[in-house]
């Protein structure tokens, strides 16, 4: 390296803009860059990302290249790198690698396909299901923290009662009954603005509402809960995402309301409603960017153990239909040969760990490198 | 702390009444009706359908039912849709075999976690703690399912022995120590398994905390005074850094119930994990309901021993 040279004078130095060296994107990736199995993490996630989106258009449409239904029952169970006996296979059949990478299952479908296919369930299951957690969280969260002492008072229950009761008597087909509780429902709304004394009797605040809705979804077995609705529920996977979406978004809500209600206290804060700013460009442009660290991090973390929820639903048979392969089933179809083709339990098995392990560790590279302690420690 | 409880149980109550209004709304809103579980059952007569419908208040508006349903829980004499067995009894059955996995499995958690977090903290950075740090990520990481079988193939080409179901069949009537052993081999497996998360979470728990005591002044002064390293790691740190593990005893009070389905449908454990699984495939509404309403109780408790463990154990906190 070559010495700096004294060839800019001082005053040059002094006028220039005294802005940190490194921008805040720049020192997360140096952090991020020296913090290998985080780094690992990041890389492994964008490899799966990649043959995901790679393995949706491979495996669809009418004539894919790789196809993961292709049954050929002279060639059932092969072990992984076999060659394909091409004198036994029609020429439609002779895999497209030209070999059985992974081997081939107890219909003799290729294992590497069906992977390919089922990459994509995982994927989006668990970037969906996070979203509808964060989206809930986020909202819950900033309720709670922002408009938290605001009070419920009870124009708003009966309000809400009323509303409910008009669903519930159109769910139930009784027209008359829904409009007539539409009606009280308008009366009530406008006499509750107005504040009638009735009405505005105070019940609790919004904050104590939603942490003890918390609370009460906190209650229930989160697994065995999930298990119930997606087994009473038609088989899909956007029934799966939003059930996971909507049982896991509690960690979010806390994680954003802490955040809120310390940030609700700080100068800037003061500065921007002391300006006039409305609260929405408050808390989204203001607020938001200070509190999502710790959702981030949670959110990552969270993608992990969707992605383990979906696989061991598909393991117990429900979820995305049978023809359509997820890692899950193949490792349940796969069980009933574990000692004859162990290879159809340990690919999709070691498949889920490498993708969830990386998730988990960049979950936990992200918590080191948005933490300010070591942020500091480092420069 | 008179006030404290009142509150609490006030709180709590409230709570488990909205729990078991929501859970019921599930259930009974998801599409599909329980009557019509087999509808290619010959026996199945839309007489008998009535007839079900009948006996189980089926036929009657949803809040009626709700009243039905917790008065019989409350009561204890809800039955079973499937074999008309009393639910609480089978809940009962199941829980007693659930028990030892249960048991074993938290003893494994909370004998390994603990040597295994104080020791990566006290050589923070080492060789030890990264190699630990790695495997309790992949433990956390590996899906249960996997790792159950990755075990089964190992244990039965390795010692072949069989692993599947509480014991071998055909084996009573035999001499003590076989059976003994069958039973340990049985236990073994599924209860390390039910321990692996357990002991990755709280290794790393256990890590964090010893760590944050040992950056503290006093333990600085304690080496700087010339005491034996065992002594200051062991007697100084840790007992400040147990603090919020006396609260986690309350906390393990929920996993007697959930948390097994997978593993006891694997190894084909008859314990409670299993029975709500076949519940939820009969459509048995009442073993499902008492379920979850059984779980949301210990959670509640749980939460509400670990409070009051807070306060016995740390005299500056008030509630």
């Amino acid at each position: 390296m070559q010495a700096p040279t004294a060839t800019y004078s001082f005053s040059e130095d002094l006028e220039a803009p005294l802005a940190p060296r490194k921008t805040r994107v720049q020192e997360a990736w140096g952090m991020l860059r020296s913090n290998k199995l985080a780094f690992t993490g990041l890389v492994i996630f964008l490899i799966f990302f990649v043959i995901a989106v790679l393995g949706v258009f491979l495996t669809s449409g009418t004539n894919p290249v790789f196809d993961p239904a292709m049954v050929r029952l002279q060639e059932k169970l092969r072990p992984p790198l076999s060659r394909p006996r091409v004198e036994v296979l029609s020429p439609e059949q002779v895999p497209t690698l030209g070999i059985y990478l992974f081997g081939t299952d107890d219909l003799g479908r290729d294992v590497f396909s069906r992977m390919l296919q089922g990459a994509w369930v995982s994927l989006t299951v668990g970037f969906v299901a996070v979203g509808i957690s964060v989206l809930i969280g986020i909202f819950m969260g900033g309720l709670a923290g922002y408009y938290g002492n605001a009070f419920v008072n009870s124009g708003h229950i009966s309000c809400v009662i009323l509303m409910s009761l008009t669903g519930i008597f159109l769910y139930l087909g009784l027209p008359l009954f829904s409009l007539f509780s539409a009606f009280a429902f308008a009366i009530v709304c406008y006499l509750s603005i107005k504040q009638v004394a009735p009405l505005s009797i105070p019940i609790m605040s919004i904050d104590t509402l939603i942490m003890r809705i918390v609370d009460i979804m906190l209650c229930f077995p989160s697994f065995f809960l999930i298990l119930t609705v997606v087994a009473l529920l038609p088989a899909s996977m956007y029934n799966i995402m939003i059930v996971i979406g909507l049982t896991s978004w509690m960690g979010a809500a806390r994680f954003v309301r802490a955040e809120f209600l310390s940030l609700r206290e700080q100068d800037f804060v003061m500065a921007a409603k002391a300006l006039g700013l409305r609260d929405l460009r408050i808390i989204f442009r203001h607020m938001m960017p200070n509190a999502l660290g710790p959702v981030l991090v949670s959110a990552t973390i969270g993608i992990a153990s969707a992605i383990l929820t979906e696989a061991g639903l598909s393991f117990l048979g429900f979820g995305v239909p049978p023809p359509h392969a997820t890692w899950g089933n193949i490792l349940s179809d796969g069980k009933r040969f574990i000692f004859d083709a162990p290879w159809l339990t340990f690919v999709p098995g070691i498949a889920i760990l490498i993708v969830v392990l990386a998730f988990n560790l960049f979950g936990e590279g992200l918590r080191d490198i948005l933490n300010p302690k070591l942020r500091e420690r480092s420069i | 702390m008179l006030s404290f409880i009142a509150r609490s149980a006030v709180q709590k109550t409230i709570t488990l009444f909205f729990v078991s209004i929501v859970s019921f709304l599930i259930i009974h809103l998801a599409p599909g009706k329980p009557s019509q579980v087999n509808p290619l059952n010959p026996k199945f007569t839309p007489e008998l359908v009535e007839r079900f419908r009948k006996a189980f208040h089926l036929d009657e508006p949803l809040y009626r039912q709700y009243v039905y349903f917790y008065r019989d829980l409350l009561t204890g004499k809800i039955v079973s849709w499937k074999d008309s067995r009393p639910v609480l009894k089978k809940i009962w059955d199941r829980f007693l075999n659930s028990l030892p996995l249960f048991i074993v499995g938290t003893l494994l958690t909370w004998t390994l976690s603990f040597p295994l977090g104080i020791r990566s903290a006290i050589y923070r950075g080492g060789i030890y703690d990264r190699t630990v740090t790695f495997f309790s990520y992949l433990l956390i990481s590996i899906p249960g399912f996997f790792f159950a079988y990755v075990l089964i193939i190992f244990v039965v080409t390795r010692f072949h022995v069989p692993v599947i179901g509480m014991e071998t069949f055909g084996l009573g009537g035999g001499s003590w120590p076989p059976m003994i052993m069958d039973r340990i081999w049985h236990l073994l497996l599924p209860s390390v398994l039910g321990a692996t998360g357990g002991i990755a979470v709280l290794s790393r728990y256990v890590r964090s905390q010893m760590l944050e005591v040992e950056g503290q002044d006093y333990i600085r002064t304690a080496h700087a005074k010339g005491l034996h390293p065992d002594q200051v790691h062991y007697k100084h740190a840790l007992r400040n850094a147990l603090l919020p593990f006396v609260t986690m005893f309350g906390l393990i009070l929920p996993g007697l119930i959930g948390g097994s389905v997978i593993i006891e449908s694997i190894f084909s454990w008859p314990g409670m994990g299993r029975m709500a699984y076949e519940a939820i495939l009969a459509r048995d509404y009442p073993v499902i309901l008492t379920v979850n309403f059984v779980s949301a109780v210990l959670v509640l408790a749980g939460t509400f021993i670990s409070d009051v463990l807070y306060m016995v154990a740390d005299p500056r906190i008030k509630l």
